[in-house]
């Protein structure tokens, strides 16, 4: 919304600088984006006419324009607009001259052909966006008058953004009231005389089919001489941000503008049947727009129709193409309304078709300002398109809406806003806003009718807000009941741990895209029958709810790898989703933490570097272990897709899976371009820390020596040396402080599928030191043990 | 025999004995030239039987005397030697310290978490929980019982991602955290002292200033008595802990939600509102939303507006990394992984 500050001037006097005035309106909640004052970057450009047009001789979409600007003066211009002909007025800017942007002008040769300044187009007058070609200044425009003059550019806009519950601040005058009572001026508005109400105008007749949908509709009639509208209403609409189009069009334009009002102009003689009817469109009913688009409407749409039903118009959005005004009417029947917001909130997001008119309607219009807005409309069709109205008007309004009358208790305004406010103060704040009050505390606040964002106590409280002004009102700090404690819950707690253990480990922490394409779960080796779509995605490469973090992580790998880090160690926590459990409507969230590393460990200079192994992956499983004292984590050897056959595991805690370590497939590798081995590891960390712990009780620290042996065991390859050492733990007992796996070989020796694995045991006892007698029948006990369960053989 | 020429030759042997140990160049040969003079002593020793007995105790002495300058002599050049070799043996160690270490590559917790836990941390001092929920909503949670009727026009605000679940429209990648209030209202009674951070959704092109996916903090106060005041005075007192010396700006707006709503804003820490880039020479940077808690939200859950009050306040988490940082793109900091960038923090 753009508020030109000569149009608010038109309702209350107001003389304050205009950056107060942007401050009273950002404190009152309508947000300034931007002051723009547009003449104040424009010197030296003036009104010319052009008084031939010849072509460019080097270039096609070039040309020559012969211009005079007052006093005899007369120049070429080169010129590049297309619309640009003999006869027209349009804006020039001299060699010296001063265009918003810092942009001066100089004389410059465009393709051998010397420009003596330029003509501007109203985007380079820093009037909006129009590309529609040069600037047409009305005929009678005066040579040589500076265009500032022309087009009143010496006016302050004030461009806002309006929040959605404000839809009487969508006009000027609604503007103009917040103004008026923040800076305690008068504030007025004519008041519309009384109209002369009639069932039909003549032959012109009105029926409203919904009136759920259309509450009000007001007609009037009136001849009008089509034309230009006058520069001043042309300078406001343009500094408005919109464009003038015809006198009676701008009129709509400006009433809308001013009153949040929007108006419908119908050209009566193209109305068959002389009359409109307003009815819900039929399931693919068409029509064509203003904008030239033919639409396919539905039973949700509002459509209102000439006498023999046909839709001319999308109620409350947009015109339709057949009884437009153009330059041959000299009837036309006006149409001012109320549509129920909602409505047309739907239809328009439905079509996709968003209008200054929809972006009003769909917030709520003054249902009360149809008539005396379709007043206001013809008052200025009088002056500037010689209208002449019929005085009946016919009003279609079965319930009136009426103000809305809240309760307001002062004590509450003062328990909601922290204030210590009388009644009468109350009162008196919320008066200058159209609030008619009755009685004294609580008293009965009447709204209205253009703020339909006031309903209840509540929304009056806030009209109090804005009113004393949020920073007026004194700070103080809620402080939590004494005896409760902030702290992060065990679960919050135990997240951070997990996360600070990969970051001790060496990983950093990444972030990925959980939205991504069934195609990112097969890249990796992964399937995508059991996934969440996204109904609406805007990229296919964001259609389904990542059930894995791995692509993303393997994905963010193959990125660092590209851009030339190949040696990465990074990790996830982060939400995955599979399909909701039975019975619930929302998918099944886990948390899963995710790592992956790769390339090369370095190493050097004073050890080689060496690849990386899978090895590293599972060292984070052990720490994990570690730093959450869990009881039982086994790890599984089985082929997990997406990861080396021989080289993946699942996790199981407590027996529950939890998830994958391993190798990442080399098959996978190849298709992310990676070269260096990469071991990743994916665990739900809900189950993990799930978990059964062990104790956290200190074990008493033995001052007895301990007594070291080796044992080497083969065994065949399957037997997981994790298994053994669960054997030799049993068998040794109490006894035993720790079991060590030192090493593990295969050779021809041993032959195919077997393999050595020592392991490394320290005995000791609290209470003594063990001996040699103690040792060997532990020692017997442990291989015996290992021998019977895994079939092992002991070496040497 | 007399004592006159042992003692002699005592004194002889102590000067030979000088001269080889001074010569001795390494420990070998300070050794050999011990085992000489101890030869000689020893000579010198076993004649003393031969020396009259009244005389041999002035010849024991003049031997113990020359024995012990002997000794000592031969102590210290034994030290020099010894530290000598010392040197040189540590001389042919020599490493390089500057290039036995390469850079040491640490684990980083992401921008967005160190924000993120320093968030948390602020708000747990104040006496405040920390809460999540899914991000994955219904309706109800995500707008209905936030007080966005179907077809409001605040809806349209939040461009939403929906998923194929349930009815069309029905269940949603939710648009901000604040369902999470509504989720935890319904479970537990007030008072309630807050604070959801968490991953939000909306139907977004990525840009360096959008993104489709962003994080964001909710905070819920209700209880009985909280005043907008309240609400202002405890973001002031939050930016001051997260930000420095501070001043917290409200500008009336509209949140569904909450009533009276405003838009929060901080004096931009980087240049003391005297104007920088950074906040667009306002002095201002705008940060989130916040606002008293609506009575049709509360109604929505099943409390009494008459008897409870709050207030909320929500703001992106990404924005403050970006600022503090000075990170030019939320694509930098969210989901390129760049370790080049992750290493930095
Ligand atoms: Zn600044």
């Amino acid at each position: 919304m753009r508020a030109p500050l000569s149009w608010i001037r038109d309702f209350t006097p107001i003389e304050a600088p205009p950056s107060e005035i942007a401050d009273a309106l950002n404190q009152l909640g309508l947000e300034v984006d931007d002051v723009d004052a547009p003449g104040a970057e424009i010197h030296d450009v003036v009104a010319a006419r052009i008084v031939q047009v010849v072509p460019h001789p080097d270039a096609d979409k070039i040309r020559l324009a012969d211009i005079e600007f007052g006093g005899g003066r007369a120049l070429r211009v080169v010129c590049g607009a297309p619309n640009i002909a003999a006869g027209m007025v349009v804006p020039f800017a001299q060699v010296g001259a001063m265009l918003p942007g810092d942009f001066r002008i100089t004389k410059r040769k465009i393709r051998g052909v010397v420009s003596e300044g330029m003509l501007c187009s109203s985007r380079e007058l820093g009037l909006g966006d129009d590309h529609d070609g040069i600037l047409v200044l009305p005929d009678d425009t005066e040579l040589g008058a500076d265009v500032r003059d022309v087009l009143g550019l010496h006016d302050v806009v004030f461009e806002l953004s309006i929040t959605p519950n404000r839809p009487d601040a969508m006009g000027i005058v609604g503007v103009a009231r917040d103004l008026a009572a923040h800076f305690g001026l008068p504030f007025a508005l004519p008041t519309a005389p009384a109209i002369e109400l009639v069932d039909r105008i003549g032959d012109v007749s009105v029926v409203v089919d919904a009136p759920e949908r259309c509450p009000r509709l007001v007609a009037r009639v009136a001849t009008v001489v089509m034309g230009e509208s006058p520069a001043w209403m042309q300078q406001r609409l343009r500094l408005a941000g919109m464009r003038p189009i015809s006198n009676v069009v701008d009129v709509t334009n400006y009433v809308m503008l001013e009153r949040c009002r929007p108006l419908h102009a119908f050209d009566l003689d193209r109305l068959a049947g002389r009359g409109i009817v307003v009815r819900v469109a039929t399931d693919g009913e068409r029509m064509t727009t203003l904008d030239g688009v033919e639409r396919t409407l539905d039973g949700g749409d509002l459509v209102i129709c000439d006498g023999e039903r046909s839709p001319q118009a999308i109620a409350g959005i947009m015109g339709g193409r057949d009884s437009e005004v153009d330059a041959s009417t000299t009837k036309i029947l006006l149409e001012s309304a109320y549509f129920e917001p909602a409505g047309i909130s739907r239809s328009s997001k439905r079509l996709g078709l968003r209008s200054e008119a929809s972006a009003r309607f769909e917030r709520g219009v003054d249902p009360n300002g149809a008539a005396a807005g379709a007043d206001r409309a013809l008052e200025l069709l009088a002056e500037v398109a010689g209208a002449v109205a019929d005085p009946a008007t016919i009003d279609r309004y079965p319930r009136p809406v009426a103000r809305e009358r809240v309760t307001v208790r002062s004590a509450r305004v003062n328990a909601i806003l922290g204030t210590d406010l009388t009644a009468a103060e109350v009162r008196g704040l919320v008066e200058p806003l159209g609030i008619e009050t009755e009685g004294s505390d609580p008293f009965i606040a009447a709204c209205p009718t253009d703020r339909p964002d006031l309903a209840r106590e509540i929304d009056v409280i806030e009209e109090v807000a804005r009113r004393v002004g949020l920073q007026h009102i004194r700070r103080t700090v809620a402080s939590a009941p004494a005896g409760s404690v902030g702290r992060l819950s065990e679960a919050q707690r135990e997240r951070r741990l997990v996360a600070d253990v990969l970051v001790g480990a060496g990983f950093c922490e990444a972030m990925s895209m959980p939205l991504i394409s069934p195609a990112d779960l097969e890249h990796v080796g992964l399937t995508a029958d059991a996934t969440v779509e996204v109904a609406n995605p805007l990229r296919a490469e964001e259609s389904i709810l990542r059930p894995s973090v791995r692509p993303g992580l393997l994905r963010a790998v193959a990125g660092n790898a590209a851009r030339g880090e190949p040696d990465v160690a990074l990790f996830e926590l982060g939400t995955v989703f599979g399909p909701p459990r039975s019975g619930d409507l929302l998918p099944d969230e886990r948390t899963m933490l995710g790592a992956v590393i790769a390339g090369t460990v370095r190493r050097a200079p004073r050890e080689p570097d060496r690849a990386v192994h899978v090895g590293d992956a599972v060292d984070v499983v052990h720490a994990l272990v570690a730093a959450l004292r869990l009881a039982d984590l086994a790890i599984e050897a089985v082929a997990v897709p997406g990861l080396h056959a021989s080289r993946s595991a699942r996790i199981l805690v407590d027996g529950a899976d939890i998830g994958a370590v391993g190798e990442v497939a080399p098959e996978v590798l190849a298709r992310l371009d990676l070269v260096g081995p990469a071991a990743t590891l994916e665990l739900d960390v809900g189950a993990l820390c799930a978990g059964r712990r062990r104790p956290n009780r200190f074990v008493p620290i033995s001052s007895f020596p301990p007594v070291n042996f080796d044992l080497a065991f083969v065994v065949a390859d399957d037997v997981a040396a994790a298994e053994i050492a669960a054997t030799v733990r049993a068998a040794a007992g109490d006894l035993l402080e720790r079991v060590e796996l030192f090493d593990e070989f295969r050779s021809d020796a041993l032959g195919p599928g077997r393999r050595s694995v020592a392991f490394a045991l320290r005995c000791r006892a609290h209470d003594r030191t063990l001996t040699d007698t103690e040792i060997a029948p532990l020692r017997t006990a442990v291989i015996d043990a290992v021998v019977a369960a895994h079939d092992a053989i002991l070496r040497g | 025999m007399s004592a006159r020429p042992l003692i002699d030759r005592s004194s002889d042997a102590v000067g030979t004995a000088l001269r080889a140990i001074a010569d001795a160049t390494d420990l070998d040969a300070l050794r050999a030239a011990e085992r000489r003079i101890d030869d000689e002593f020893a000579a010198i020793k076993r004649e003393i039987k031969s020396v009259d007995a009244a005389d041999r105790s002035a010849v024991g002495q003049a031997l113990g005397t020359a024995q012990a300058q002997a000794r000592a002599a031969a102590d210290a050049r034994r030290g020099e030697l010894e530290a000598t070799a010392g040197a040189a043996r540590l001389a042919g160690e020599r490493l390089d310290l500057t290039a036995v270490g390469a850079e040491y590559r640490r684990g980083h917790l992401h921008p967005v978490t160190q924000v993120w836990r320093e968030l948390e941390d602020i708000f747990c001092g104040l006496g405040y929980e920390v809460h999540g929920g899914p991000e994955v909503e219904d309706d109800w949670h995500n707008f209905e019982a936030l007080n966005f009727p179907p077809g409001h026009p605040a809806r349209a605000m939040q461009d939403t991602l929906y998923v194929n679940l349930g009815e069309p429209e029905q269940v949603l990648l939710r648009t901000h955290t604040s369902p999470v209030q509504i989720r935890l209202m319904e479970s537990q009674p007030p008072p309630i002292y807050a604070v959801m951070p968490g991953r939000t959704f909306r139907r977004d092109t990525p840009d360096a200033r959008h993104s489709p996916v962003f994080h964001q903090i909710e905070c819920l106060v209700v209880d009985r008595g909280i005043t907008m005041g309240d609400l202002m005075g405890t973001i002031e007192v939050f930016f001051r802990a997260l930000f420095g010396d501070v001043e917290a700006r409200f500008l009336p707006s509209f949140f569904p939600f909450t009533e009276p709503s405003a838009e929060l804003g901080v004096s931009c820490p980087f240049c003391s509102r005297s104007g920088c880039r950074t906040c667009s020479h306002t002095g201002w940077i705008e940060l989130g939303g916040c606002g008293m808690v609506d009575p049709n939200v509360f109604a929505a859950v099943g409390l009494d507006a008459e008897e409870w009050s709050g207030f909320a306040f929500g703001f992106g988490i990404d924005r403050i990394p970006l600022l503090r940082n000075e990170i030019d793109s939320l694509q930098t900091l969210l989901w390129d992984n760049d370790v080049r960038f992750l290493r930095q923090f």
